[in-house]
């Protein structure tokens, strides 16, 4: 992973409201022209993250550098960053054009200018010819597409969306996460949006911060974070796992020898530390299903077939092995065909690539 | 089916079909609508005999006689209704100025900032709504009578002003509530100080709730009868006491000319406010 | 929200002026009557206030038995008055309640709009119609006569006799209407509001269930609109209990309530210290009924107003 210099560098910051930590001891550098995502469930903290970038909220302890500025005690009106808002926040009493030039308005930028760069911006959102409109007359989308231009024809050195699609339906919002990743390269400014759908996450961003309960739990691109996740959280909360426990046996020829309940043992592939007790973990789209025991070559698991979901492109096959443990396996329908060829009951093996298997040490 | 089956099992005993109507439709059933007829000629029947009868040419009032509008030229030429009328007009403007401003102050404070004992100000400042007229109106008594203050004007309109604050507040805080604050956050984020935040977002905002609190206080102060009854003295009749006076000597159609009149003063007001309110994007109070 | 602290100046610009306004010509009357509760009238009636002097005579005596019977009255003619309210109130909210949506505002906008008409003239306007040559009478003398007319053509005695006007007026059952009449809208307006925001799906689950329409109506419809119910009940037994125009006009020396009383203290028998404890009875009675409300709002995770 190669750093630019970071535009923002979030240095050790918390912030405590009362006796609740909403985000604990953080540290991030977020590098020009990143489109980076703070992800998480509700309530871990990355809204107020967001919140302390832009200046509504100033942290307890830390510090927060924007374009080499420190910015405590620096108003919102005075930071060279801009803000999407969840609720777009597009004031109801003015036009569209007014809403985009407000903030050029109030800053002073001189009317001919202003003109100019409202014209551009909204021509930028595809929202030429809507100058006039009241947003009470715009759809969401379109009130969405004046709350990025009003943000954006300020020019920010940094551009924060916070959860930007969750007001839109499902369509809306694929076509919209493409059009946000088209906008971020055309205007090539950082991007900080937070989110909690690891989708969006994940197709949009380069880099993803993964937070949990105040603290960032993993940093990295969208692949190393799926394909290698550091921890239980991270890997649960990105994407379905199949969660084997165990404890560490030894090191044999550069691979962890580990013990696992319901296995054999088994040695994968690991670089790090590890030993007691830990986990494994196997994505259900990893998992390959025969009716006769699996290659040597493979870690494999029996069990009997005790549900199967049909989503069209692929089923979802639910096994229960004889300790009890359910494993559940994608297959994908690849063949055209409408008869079903694993049914309930149906005793199968499932078995995985040792190079596949997820070491969560966390 | 079988024979069987159909035996087994009773037929539900059936109520006359009524397609059109709904199981929750309970106002398109008869016995509904007989309520809410009954309902409403309580509610209207005395106001709409007195607006009637104020046309009615005799004396009598009760029988009709034939339309006349006579009362309404007495009720124009008669000068201490005419005096009441001014006196109402002018303590109801002064009083709505003022406790428009006043009120809308306090209901943007109530809205916006956490203090210490916010709640027990909160009640406080509703106690004015809630308690009997009657208290305040021997209470304010009270006080003019203790700093020697003679009853009149001033002494109506100070305590018009104090009972209407809280009305203005309660419904400017009521508009406020539905305020978006990220509205305000965006114009900080956007560049604009507090200062320019508030005249370009949160003033245009509140002046719907503003302007409606101010016609509710003009309607408080032309109707209020009780606490002027205690706070006026001679010269400073308003029009109910006026009314007030003429009606404890008789049912005239002359009174019932000079309530119409005051009827549609204040409908009007009213009707006004509820469309300022609509306008402003917010239906219910 | 944000905190005063942070930006004292512009809190203190906003919240003083109408503060100081409510504290000066709001809070200083009442506590002047307060004090005054505790002193004693004077030959003159003068209000006489020494520390010597200071006693709860002036409670004590809205017990003796002429103050005690208007106080008791007061309050049955307040119980009666609320229980019709919920009586004729109930249904009214109900029918509005459940109109077609191009109905209902009209519907409301017809239950508030005598409310908005002054309150003396709405009291008034019963005169005309109570009174000894008012419409009622005068409708009950045409079916009188139409009556009597009738039996006088199939060649009947008069079997009716003279008409005796009713005497409607002037006395407690005039009140009562009159009460009625004034607050229904106070009843009506919180009742509608609760049965609006009804998920009609309760209902719909209770009928799906077997309950009858009476069933559902008594063990569901009205168990959830209880807030409303109580802010109704409460708002309008407060406002019918502080009468004062309406025993004024309607009553007769039967039907004097507290609110009357008040004034005649403040008025022609010139006892301000006796007109002040009563004053303050009532209140007390108010505040009373708010905190009731307020614990129960409190109970039931509302807000008390």
């Amino acid at each position: 992973m190669t750093e630019k210099p970071g535009i923002i560098s979030i240095r050790n910051v918390s912030r405590r409201f009362g006796t609740v930590t909403a985000v604990h001891t953080v540290s991030l550098e977020i590098g020009e022209g990143e489109f980076f995502a703070l992800l998480g469930p509700s309530g871990c903290g990355k809204t107020t993250l967001l919140r302390m970038l832009a200046g509504f909220e100033s942290p307890t302890e830390g510090e927060i550098v924007i374009a080499g500025i420190p910015m405590l005690g620096v108003d919102p009106n005075r930071r060279p960053v801009n803000m999407v808002f969840q609720s777009y926040a597009v004031f109801p009493h003015m036009t569209v054009e007014q809403n985009v030039g407000y903030g050029l308005r109030v800053t002073g930028v001189a009317r001919a200018e202003a003109a100019e760069r409202v014209k551009e911006a909204l021509s930028l959102v595809k929202l030429g010819g809507f100058e006039g409109r009241m947003p009470s007359q715009l759809s969401g989308g379109q009130r969405q597409r004046v709350a990025l231009a009003r943000a954006l024809v300020k020019r920010p050195k940094v551009l924060l969306l916070d959860e930007p699609l969750s007001a839109l339906d499902a369509k809306l919002r694929e076509a919209m996460q493409i059009e946000l990743v088209r906008l971020q390269k055309t205007v090539g400014i950082t991007f900080v949006i937070v989110t909690h759908d690891q989708d969006e996450a994940l197709s949009m961003a380069n880099r993803i911060a993964v937070m949990e309960a105040g603290r960032v739990r993993q940093v990295a691109a969208p692949a190393d974070l799926y394909e290698f996740p550091n921890s239980r959280f991270v890997a649960g909360f990105i994407g379905k796992l199949n969660l084997f426990e165990g404890r560490v046996a030894g090191v044999q020829d550069g691979k962890l020898a580990l013990d696992i309940k319901g296995l054999d043992r088994i040695a994968v592939p690991f670089d790090g530390h590890a030993s007691g007790e830990i986990a494994i973990a196997i994505r259900p789209e990893k998992l390959r299903l025969d009716r006769q025991p699996s290659a040597a070559d493979r870690i494999g698991v029996r069990g009997r077939v005790s549900e199967v979901a049909y989503y069209g492109n692929e089923s979802h096959v639910y096994l229960k092995t004889d300790d009890g443990t359910s494993v559940t396996a994608n297959v994908p329908n690849s063949a055209r065909s409408t008869r079903p060829t694993i049914v309930v009951g149906d005793e199968l093996w499932a078995s995985w690539d040792a190079a596949d298997t997820l070491v969560l040490t966390e | 089916m079988s024979i069987s089956t159909a035996t087994a099992t009773p037929a539900p005993r059936l109520r006359r079909p009524r397609r059109d109507i709904g199981p929750l439709d309970y106002t398109k059933r008869a016995w509904m609508r007989l309520l809410l007829a009954v309902n409403f000629v309580f509610l209207y029947f005395p106001i709409v005999a007195l607006i009637a009868f104020s046309f009615n040419d005799s004396k009598r009032n009760i029988t009709w006689q034939g339309f006349t509008f006579k009362y309404y030229t007495q009720a124009f030429n008669n000068n201490a209704l005419q005096d009441a009328f001014t006196n109402s007009l002018m303590i109801a403007a002064i009083s709505t100025a003022v406790s428009t401003v006043l009120g809308t102050m306090l209901g943007v404070a109530l809205h916006r900032y956490r203090f210490p004992a916010k709640d027990v100000v909160e009640s406080w400042v509703h106690l004015p709504i809630v308690i009997p007229e009657i208290c305040m109106g021997v209470a304010m008594l009270a006080l003019f009578a203790l700093i020697k203050f003679p009853l009149g004007l001033a002494t109506v309109i100070v305590s018009h002003i104090a009972f209407s604050i809280p009305f203005v507040a309660v419904v400017v805080r009521a508009r406020m509530a539905g305020f978006d604050l990220s509205l305000e956050e965006a114009s900080r984020d956007l560049g604009a100080n507090q200062w320019q935040t508030f005249w370009n977002v949160t003033f245009p905002y509140l002046i719907p709730g503003a302007v409606a609190g101010g016609l509710l206080a003009l309607t408080l102060s032309l109707d209020d009868f009780v606490i002027t009854f205690f706070t006026s003295g001679p010269g400073s009749t308003t029009f109910p006491i006026k009314i007030y006076s003429m009606v404890r000597f008789s049912v005239t159609p002359e009174v019932n000319a000079a309530s119409t009149i005051l009827i549609v003063l204040t409908l009007t007001l009213t009707v006004v406010a509820m469309a300022m309110q609509g306008r402003g994007g917010n239906k219910k109070i | 929200m944000q905190n005063w602290r942070r930006n004292k100046f512009a809190f203190s610009v906003l919240f003083l002026p109408p503060a100081a306004w409510l504290v000066i010509f709001f809070t200083l009357p009442l506590a002047i009557v307060w004090v005054y509760s505790f002193g004693a009238r004077g030959p003159l009636g003068e209000i006489i206030l020494d520390w010597s002097a200071v006693s709860l005579g002036n409670y004590a005596r809205s017990l003796e038995w002429i103050n005690l019977e208007i106080v008791a009255k007061s309050i049955w003619i307040a119980v009666v008055a609320t229980a019709i309210c919920i009586g004729l109130g109930f249904p009214l909210a109900m029918g509005i309640a459940f109109a077609s949506p191009r109905y209902r505002n009209i519907l409301l906008l017809l239950v508030i709009l005598p409310f908005w008409t002054n309150l003396l003239i709405r009291t008034y306007a019963w005169i005309a119609v109570l009174r000894e040559r008012g419409h009622v009478n005068f409708a009950l003398e045409w079916l009188h006569d139409t009556i009597n007319g009738g039996l006088a053509v199939l060649g009947l005695p008069a079997l009716l006799g003279a008409f005796e006007p009713l005497q409607l007026l002037y006395n407690q059952n005039a009140v009562i209407i009159g009460i009625v009449y004034v607050n229904l809208p106070f009843m009506v307006l919180p009742l509608y509001a609760t049965l609006e925001k009804l998920d009609r799906s309760y209902l719909e689950a209770s009928l799906d269930l077997g309950a009858g329409q009476w069933r559902t109506l008594f063990s569901v419809t009205v168990p959830l609109s209880l807030p409303g119910i109580s802010t109704g009940v409460l708002l309008t037994f407060i406002l019918a209990l502080g009468s004062f125009l309406t025993p004024d006009l309607l009553g007769g020396p039967d039907s004097i309530m507290i609110g009357n009383l008040i004034a005649q203290q403040f008025g022609s028998a010139r006892d301000w210290p006796f007109g002040a404890a009563l004053s303050f009875l009532l209140m007390y009675a108010t505040f009373i009924i708010l905190w009731v409300k307020a614990m129960v709002a409190k109970r039931e995770g509302g807000s008390a107003f």
